[in-house]
């Protein structure tokens, strides 16, 4: 069966472009669902990183959370908290909830890890240079280590929206719709046009995703790589 | 323009308890400590910290802006003590250079010349004209440099928009932590005398640490020599510290050869030159003749009408009458400007082989001479008098 053929006839299928179960209704699910798991990992993981980049205390404690947050598969995440979001709520509780949880907890560990990475990596020079010139430990954060360290943090912001996007499709397992359910539905229905079209929608909004927030670290890397690729050019 | 303030440490001391020393090591650290440190520094005076590394010279100028607490003593500028003002005031009113520049390699030049004025609040115009001015100050054409970033700068450049950027709230006093150390020693012959050529501007009140006894005697009205454990070998200016050190670690520190290094910190229009014998083609042969039989230095200078030198006749070749021609004129000493140093001069004379260098002035019109005997008995009576004001305290070696 030629899988491309058969997810592009399913694509032409105006039955498949409507309602709940349309593609996009669910597109729209996908990437709501993925900015909020974004939203709250960044509220979380950003302070912290920023807190311990510019203090330098707690690294290890940090590194070692991150990693756990890394060793829990995304599926038992789900599966663990789920008895305990459906106290809560018992419909959004059993699909909604879990999924968003297990992004964030999926999503936390490259937004720390880069943040207080990129802050810490900041020539400690020139951080007390910018206090011995008066500013606060705020400003010394906010002019000097945030915007040299601004492509690093987007780096993790980008790693981590990737990943989001791609294992946000597991809710499906637990009836959450968004992208993967055209997965999982097209597994349980042998339906390779249905199964590879969702294949094809999450892959093209990770790449997106990828792609534009890799322009976004290339442009905030103007003037500090410039000056790398200088002082590289000096050194030879 | 704001006036220099007078610096003083009184018996400032730091030093690192365990658990500090272990935090300061994770930072990458290795901070010295500093042991009962006293002295003053007048306003608008330039004073060198000097000493190996871990003798606690860059501890003590931290203290001065206090990114670094001293544990006992206290340190004042214009009187006052640095531990009652506002840490982030005190900084924003001292100038601070390091070695490295710190520029922010995210700003551009102008950005980063800005810094401390956009701190204080002024209004964008003000501070841009402001950083303009001292572009210019130090020799950055601002419609050039302004915009680009530190990456595109030569290392020599960046460091002048370092001492931009520090002068930028006209601070009374500036720290300067081995600012020339990161360049090549042309660049940084340079930079030093644009920073001595500021200075006569600025009068600024200057700390300024380096591990270069060179660079210390060059730059410091007055030197403060560290040694290990943070200790005050001695304070002094340049000349007394070359002349009479104070300690063997002093002496050894300085170098054998600081005989040569005091030379280069005295200018020939100092010593009381020689007036040589001169005269103008068209003079009178005859009575030019007899005046330089009659001087101890029987050579004739030939000068033109504003009294630059045209060259030596010797005695023998004057003739006995009619009018001095130029062409008479064989040999040319070595034209010192009058603000050689002793050390160049001498070289100059080694150099040339000759007794004597015609010293000129900045039209190029003669002054005198100097002869390397001059310079001689200026290095041996100075020597004796450095001495004889300290009282018959030590011997000297070297």
């Amino acid at each position: 069966m030629d899988l491309i053929g058969a997810a592009a006839a399913w694509f032409m299928d105006p039955a498949h472009w409507n309602g709940a179960n349309g593609v996009p209704y669910r597109l729209a699910q996908h990437v709501g669902i993925s900015l909020v798991s974004i939203a709250i990992a960044l509220a979380i993981a950003l302070p912290v990183g920023l807190y311990i980049g510019h203090t330098r205390r707690g690294q290890a404690l940090a590194i070692n959370l991150a990693n756990v947050g890394r060793a829990i598969p995304s599926l038992a995440a789900i599966a663990i908290v789920v008895p305990f979001t459906q106290m809560i709520d018992p419909g959004k509780g059993f699909n909604l909830y879990p999924t968003i949880i297990a992004m964030v907890v999926l999503a936390v560990p490259p937004i720390l890890v880069n943040t207080y990475a990129g802050i810490a990596e900041v020539d400690r020079d020139l951080v007390e240079s910018a206090r011995g010139m008066g500013m606060t430990e705020r400003q010394v954060l906010r002019s000097v280590e945030v915007p040299i360290a601004l492509p690093v943090i987007v780096g993790g912001l980008r790693s981590a929206t990737v990943q989001v996007i791609a294992t946000a499709t597991l809710g499906a397992i637990y009836g959450l719709g968004a992208l993967g359910g055209f997965i999982v539905e097209g597994v349980a229905q042998r339906d390779d046009g249905r199964l590879f079209a969702g294949v094809f929608l999450v892959a093209a909004l990770a790449l997106l995703a990828e792609g534009g927030l890799a322009l976004v670290q290339r442009r905030l890397s103007g003037p500090v790589s410039a000056a790398a690729a200088a002082a590289a050019a000096q050194a030879s | 323009m704001a006036t220099a303030e007078s610096v003083v440490f009184e018996h400032v001391t730091k030093r690192y308890g365990v658990a500090e020393a272990r935090r300061e090591a994770a930072a990458g650290r290795l901070p010295a400590a500093v042991d009962d440190l006293s002295f003053e520094v007048p306003a608008g005076r330039i004073c060198v910290l000097v000493g190996p590394s871990g003798c606690g010279k860059t501890t003590s100028l931290k203290m001065v802006n206090r990114l670094i607490e001293p544990t006992s003593g206290r340190i004042l500028i214009g009187g006052e003590d640095v531990a009652t003002r506002d840490v982030i005031a005190l900084r924003r009113s001292i100038g601070y250079v390091i070695q490295q520049v710190g520029l922010f390699p995210h700003q551009t030049v102008g950005e980063n010349v800005e810094t401390v004025t956009r701190l204080l609040g002024w209004a964008p115009e003000r501070r841009r004209a402001r950083s303009d001015e001292l572009l210019e100050l130090v020799g950055l054409d601002p419609s050039r440099y302004a915009t680009r970033y530190p990456s595109q700068l030569s290392g020599g450049e960046r460091q002048r928009v370092g001492v931009a950027r520090a002068l930028a709230a006209d601070p009374p006093v500036l720290l300067m932590d081995e600012p020339f150390g990161a360049v090549d020693p042309i660049v940084r012959e340079r930079l030093q005398n644009e920073l001595l050529h500021l200075q006569d501007q600025l009068a600024k009140t200057i700390l300024f640490v380096t591990h270069d006894i060179d660079e210390a005697i060059k730059m410091g009205d007055l030197v403060a020599v560290m040694q290990a454990g943070g200790h005050l070998a001695q304070f002094a200016p340049p000349a007394e510290i070359l002349a009479n050190p104070a300690s063997d670690f002093v002496a050894r520190f300085v170098g054998a050869d600081r005989g040569l290094k005091r030379l280069a910190l005295t200018r020939v229009n100092e010593l009381d030159l020689m007036a040589p014998v001169t005269a103008s083609p068209g003079e009178d042969a005859a009575e030019a003749r007899r005046r330089a039989l009659a001087d101890p230095f029987p050579w004739l200078l030939l000068v033109d009408a504003m009294r630059r030198p045209l060259g030596w006749v010797e005695e023998a070749d004057i003739p006995t009458s009619g009018n001095l021609t130029e062409e008479l004129a064989s040999a040319m000493s070595p034209l010192l400007d009058r603000r050689t140093t002793l050390k160049d001069a001498l070289a100059r004379l080694i150099e040339a082989e000759v007794q004597a260098g015609v010293v000129t002035d900045a039209r190029g019109a003669v002054i005198g001479l100097v002869t390397a005997e001059m310079i001689f008995d200026w290095s041996r009576r100075t020597a004796e008098e450095a001495r004889a004001s300290e009282g018959p305290t030590r011997e000297t070696a070297s």
